[in-house]
């Protein structure tokens, strides 16, 4: 089994060296889009999907289904993301996104390319955050919230969720050292997506962003 | 801590089994409360299991599991909490039913024996005012597993007095874990996030967004965490889950809080967790985490 990669743009997934990229063919069983503009690269026709076993498309918080049709579309094409909070670098976690008309047959040969590249893969279906940006953000908007509200000091607040839950940092920690305009940018897409208060960006996090909107300005 | 010689723990569930642990494996005389006898002795063979795997990771000294179970004393008579400086229930998140075991308890009981809830969210003030001895009541929130987890959750309600608050501290502190001081408020901190997390979760499963498996491979992968969310909440158990979730969405009407459809069909399939055989996941075995 190989891949090819296509990159159209700067890719989060890939922003550096990395085995998966240096293993790429350039006519491989599966092709790799990455690079912020892989969707729009493959709605523009870059590649055609017959005869291969499957094409991976990058996402950002958008949906596969914005890319390749809802109810309907080619049966191997997936969707993927590293991974990755703000400025960090990205994890080792790949989410790899199916619809229901998906061949499991793709889905098992994209999974394959990104283990073999020492990667691990979730299968999720084609929701709006995905796994963990879905699971993740209205935990950070609640620090945030409580921290306003003076539940506790951040340090103790993250002291507590390290030792009574066997995380290796504390949400408060977390956000700040990767950049809390970040959060704002993909809980606001999630709160748009859903419509749910749990999601809507909390104050700290409006702050940050507009505080790094006025530096770039 | 030279005060407290022996310890009473009432509930011999997962909760009160590790705080058992945690107590004898300090030296104090532990006390075990509970109304079924078949519970306390599966919690004791549990311990003992416990503690042997701890001596055979070389965490203990050869002889020192059966020296520390030589403590450990099982009772379905409350009388027998007699002589105990400390009390520290883990029962049912239930106010009255914390209320008539404190009351029981306050004529059996003298009056320098500390009365510690291990409740996760009940008012710690509320718990006080139905115990007969609202002074001496204290906030001692352990983590599951707790004879795995240091962090204990301690809060003084309105009317602990600052005596009983440190001296509770300083045998939290003897016991070898590490207290944080809380405010009383819904969940403290640890469940006033952990309980809505772990509803999200179970709503995602049954929303389909992805397999119980798929979930816990990516949270320990991405985040570091030791364990994944359903893995956790196969450990805590549906039944508990909804405890919690119902005493917390009760208190705070916080729509994450709510408990999720998918708990109550579970709890109906008896698909509770670990301690059932399946949860999210399936065991072989129920054997107490660590063991």
């Amino acid at each position: 089994m190989s891949h090819q990669i296509i990159q159209q743009g700067e890719s989060q997934s890939f922003p550096d060296a990395h085995p998966f990229v240096e293993t790429a063919t350039d006519h491989g069983d599966g092709i790799v889009l990455i690079g912020t503009e892989a969707g729009a690269a493959w709605r523009k026709g870059i590649q055609r999907a017959d005869g291969k076993s499957f094409i991976a498309i990058e996402l950002d918080t958008e949906c596969l289904g914005v890319h390749i049709g809802d109810d309907e579309g080619p049966a191997n094409v997936v969707g993927f993301a590293r991974f990755r909070l703000g400025d960090d670098a990205p994890t080792k976690l790949v989410e790899l996104v199916r619809k229901p008309y998906t061949d499991p047959a793709a889905v098992q040969a994209a999974r394959a390319a990104f283990e073999a590249a020492g990667l691990v893969v979730a299968v999720c279906n084609d929701f709006p955050g995905r796994i963990l940006n879905r699971l993740l953000r209205p935990y950070y908007n609640a620090a945030l919230r409580r921290l306003d509200e003076g539940l506790a000091s951040a340090a103790d607040m993250d002291k507590t969720l390290c030792l009574g839950l066997g995380y290796p940092e504390g949400p408060i920690s977390l956000l700040n050292r990767t950049g809390l305009h970040h959060h704002y940018r993909v809980t606001q897409s999630l709160y748009e997506a859903l419509g749910q208060e749990a999601y809507a960006p909390a104050r700290r996090a409006q702050v940050a962003y507009a505080r790094h909107s006025q530096d770039k300005s | 801590m030279s005060e407290i010689k022996t310890v009473g723990i009432v509930g011999s569930g997962t909760m009160g089994t590790g705080i058992a642990i945690v107590v004898a494996r300090a030296g104090l005389k532990t006390i075990v409360l509970d109304s079924r006898q078949e519970a306390l002795d599966n919690a004791r063979k549990q311990a003992a299991a416990f503690l042997a795997k701890s001596v055979a990771r070389g965490k203990l000294e050869a002889g020192q599991d059966e020296a520390i179970m030589a403590q450990w004393k099982g009772t379905t008579q409350a009388e027998d909490l007699a002589e105990c400086d400390v009390v520290i229930e883990a029962v049912f998140e239930d106010l009255k039913v914390k209320h008539d075991l404190f009351s029981r308890l306050d004529k059996i009981c003298p009056a320098h024996t500390i009365f510690a809830s291990n409740t996760s969210t009940i008012s710690i003030t509320e718990i006080a005012g139905g115990s007969g001895r609202g002074d001496r009541v204290v906030g001692m929130h352990f983590c599951l597993p707790a004879q795995l987890m240091k962090l204990v959750e301690m809060s003084p309600g309105m009317t602990t007095s600052e005596d009983t608050f440190n001296k509770a501290w300083a045998f939290c502190e003897a016991l070898g874990q590490k207290p944080v001081r809380t405010r009383d408020t819904p969940g403290f901190i640890l469940n006033y996030f952990l309980i809505p997390w772990h509803n999200d979760v179970i709503n995602m499963v049954d929303q389909g967004v992805a397999e119980p498996a798929d979930i816990d491979v990516a949270v320990k992968t991405a985040l570091g965490y030791p364990l994944g969310p359903l893995e956790l909440l196969d450990m805590v158990g549906m039944d508990t889950q909804k405890l919690l979730s119902d005493a917390m969405h009760g208190l705070t009407h916080e729509p994450r809080a709510a408990c999720p459809p998918l708990v109550k069909r579970m709890i109906g399939a008896g698909k509770l967790g670990r301690k059932t055989g399946a949860g999210f996941h399936v065991y072989e075995s129920n054997k107490i985490f660590g063991a």
